[in-house]
């Protein structure tokens, strides 16, 4: 197909040539008829010799070489993936929460060997008991949408400390905030 | 119990041969043997306070035999910890201790002053006499009626120098002679702290990490008796008061450990990669059995294992979550936690699963505890607002008692093994410290004064 519409096309520049050249009086013709399709060159026209040697583009981006080099201790202080945050007696993930974990997952994907701790984390205002059950219920919900996103499963662990540990030692709601939360630990990379 | 009367014997102790008694301190007061059996009767002794009253007691320091310091401490220690053993368990109205001094102290057996202590109504005196032995300390403790100047209750008893254990032995015999009352002044609470500030190992952000403590029932000998180096909580005594079966996190996730505190082993109940999470242990009463509430299938739920971590049965089934497992004394029944209803109640099921009974419809409740016989009362913390209180359901009549009001938020309660007292966590005092109350919501004692403490437990 190519090669016949190139035909054509070619046929058609060699028969003006020779009517320009007979220098004859311009007389009506007939139109050609219009090509099927918008006509395509038969191939690109050669491109120029490089002058120079194209530049190497690195195989990840600069901010993931920091990522790829920092060690488990420094990426886990500030890292790139972000805490989902809960309402009160609540282990719903909520839109925002869903947001947090799309993120996650991309870069989860993008360091497929990192293998991570989910751990469930609660305000003082439950009890100690229950507590450790509604984190690891915060954990698992984090778990459960990472894994439909495509995240294996094996990569992933569930851990909760309820109220053992909050991020935040306050007793005020701005604190109670921070501490209802589903947190990523990178245990291996 | 036969209130308002003090009926005791004579003892007709053979001096020599007289009953020795517990080996004080190590190893623990539940090796120790039981109390020799007392002689045959011959004069029953009555004293009743007046009018129905509690007979009044005092007990005034016991006498050193022997004025060197440490015997004069041992006698002074055991009579004051003495007079906190009785006057904890409120069956003895007591004379009150600065009265004490304008009382001329007997320097033996032969030279009480039973008149001085008759003017001022006591119906009851013990005197205790302590002798510096080879080995540790020899104890003589009479319990007098005033009137008749008889000893009703004597005995003696041959130990190291755990003055302390003395006075706790002699509560429980004097309780338990006098009042049918099983004392708890030899029991331990658990608990877990962070008072050592250590820090967990691999730690993300600073975290304090937490261990295991025992102290004795009022606060003295506080010791640590974990060493993990990563969180250790929710402890329970075994019901012979040998073991301590905690949530551990040693191994990443939480996981039951027991430590025999002891012999120095460790346990482990639930191991492997396929068990989840798994907290809060509770021992059947007879100890061969460990309820727990585990992720295993996937939700928090009830489960019972074999203290090996063998033969493990799932007891609930329930989208929710079910959790704080406790059993009833007679080990037939578990009560617990759960949300299944929209917010965390309390529960008594069958050992087998069956037969779920809804027991609280409040706000938010959890941690039940079950008191041991006479009683049959649940206690449990209460959400109150900002924090929690203490309540108890009588389960024969439904009425609820409330032993807290909101000072702080108070939580994790757990009976005295006779259950006439409530250990539990309190913020009241500023940090999570353990406290005690009478079941009557009365006699409220601070135990723990150093760090955070929390989740205490009391052995059988």
């Amino acid at each position: 197909m190519t090669l016949r519409q190139g035909m054509i096309v070619c046929a058609m520049v060699c028969a003006g040539a020779v009517a320009c050249g007979k220098k004859t009086p311009p007389v009506a013709r007939p139109a050609p008829p219009p090509p099927s399709a918008p006509a395509t060159p038969a191939r690109p026209p050669a491109p120029p010799e490089p002058i120079n040697e194209p530049t190497i583009v690195p195989p990840e981006p600069v901010r993931d070489d920091a990522i790829s080099s920092a060690s488990l201790d420094d990426l886990n202080k500030n890292s790139p993936l972000k805490p989902v945050f809960f309402e009160l007696d609540s282990s719903d993930l909520g839109p925002t929460g869903q947001k947090v974990l799309d993120e996650n997952a991309a870069l989860l994907k993008r360091f497929g060997t990192w293998t991570v701790t989910i751990e469930g984390h609660c305000d003082e205002r439950g009890t100690a008991e229950y507590n450790l059950a509604l984190g690891e219920r915060r954990a698992i919900a984090a778990r459960a949408y990472l894994v439909s996103l495509g995240i294996p499963a094996d990569r992933l662990r569930t851990v909760s400390y309820g109220k053992e540990f909050p991020f935040d030692p306050g007793h005020d709601e701005k604190a109670y905030e921070k501490n209802r939360r589903a947190h990523f630990v990178i245990t291996a990379k | 119990m036969t209130k308002g009367l003090l009926t005791g014997t004579i003892a007709l102790a053979l001096l020599g041969a007289g009953p020795r008694a517990q080996q004080p301190p190590q190893p623990p007061p539940s090796q120790q043997p039981a109390p020799p059996p007392q002689q045959p009767t011959e004069i029953e002794t009555t004293i009743s306070g007046e009018a129905g009253a509690p007979p009044r007691l005092a007990v005034p320091d016991f006498i050193a035999l022997s004025s060197d310091a440490e015997t004069v401490a041992v006698a002074k220690t055991i009579g004051q910890v003495l007079w906190d053993d009785l006057n904890f368990e409120r069956e003895f109205a007591f004379i009150p201790r600065d009265v004490y001094t304008t009382i001329p102290k007997a320097t033996s057996f032969a030279d009480v002053p039973f008149d001085r202590w008759r003017e001022l109504n006591a119906d009851g005196l013990i005197v205790g006499a302590v002798q510096k032995t080879a080995t540790g300390f020899h104890v003589e403790m009479r319990l007098y009626n005033v009137r008749t100047r008889q000893a009703v209750y004597p005995r003696q008893y041959d130990g190291a120098a755990n003055a302390r254990l003395y006075a706790h032995t002699m509560s429980d015999e004097i309780h338990k002679s006098q009042r049918a009352l099983i004392g708890v002044a030899r029991s331990k609470l658990t608990f877990d702290s962070d008072r050592d500030g250590e820090r967990m190992n691999n730690s993300v952000q600073n975290r304090n990490i937490k261990e295991i403590y025992i102290a004795d029932y009022d606060g003295e000998n506080q010791r640590r008796v974990t060493v993990g180096r990563t969180l250790n909580i929710t402890p329970r005594w075994s019901p012979d008061a040998r073991s301590i079966a905690y949530t551990s996190y040693r191994r990443g996730g939480a996981n039951i450990f027991i430590s025999n505190i002891f012999v120095g082993t460790l346990e482990e109940v639930t191991k492997g990669d396929k068990v989840g999470e798994n907290w809060l242990p509770a021992w059947s009463p007879d100890g061969t059995k460990v309820a727990f509430t585990s992720t295993r299938d996937g939700n928090p739920e009830i489960y019972v294992a074999n203290r090996d971590g063998s033969g493990v049965r799932r007891l609930t089934n329930h989208p929710g979550i079910d959790i704080s497992p406790t059993w009833s004394p007679s080990g037939t029944q578990i009560a617990f936690t759960s949300d299944r209803s929209g917010s965390p109640q309390i529960y008594i099921m069958a050992i087998d699963g069956t037969g779920l009974s809804k027991k609280t419809s409040e706000s938010y409740c959890d941690k039940p505890t079950w008191s041991p016989a006479p009683f049959n009362e649940i206690g449990y913390a209460s959400r109150n607002g900002p924090g929690y209180d203490i309540k108890v359901l009588d389960l024969a009549t439904g009425h609820i008692r409330q032993l807290t009001f909101g000072e702080g938020t108070n939580e994790s309660p757990a009976f005295a093994p006779n259950g006439r007292h409530v250990a539990f966590m309190s913020t009241r005092s500023g940090k999570s410290q353990i406290f005690t109350i009478a079941s009557d919501g009365k006699d409220l004692k601070q135990i723990t004064r150093t760090g955070n403490n929390e989740k205490p437990d009391w052995s059988k």
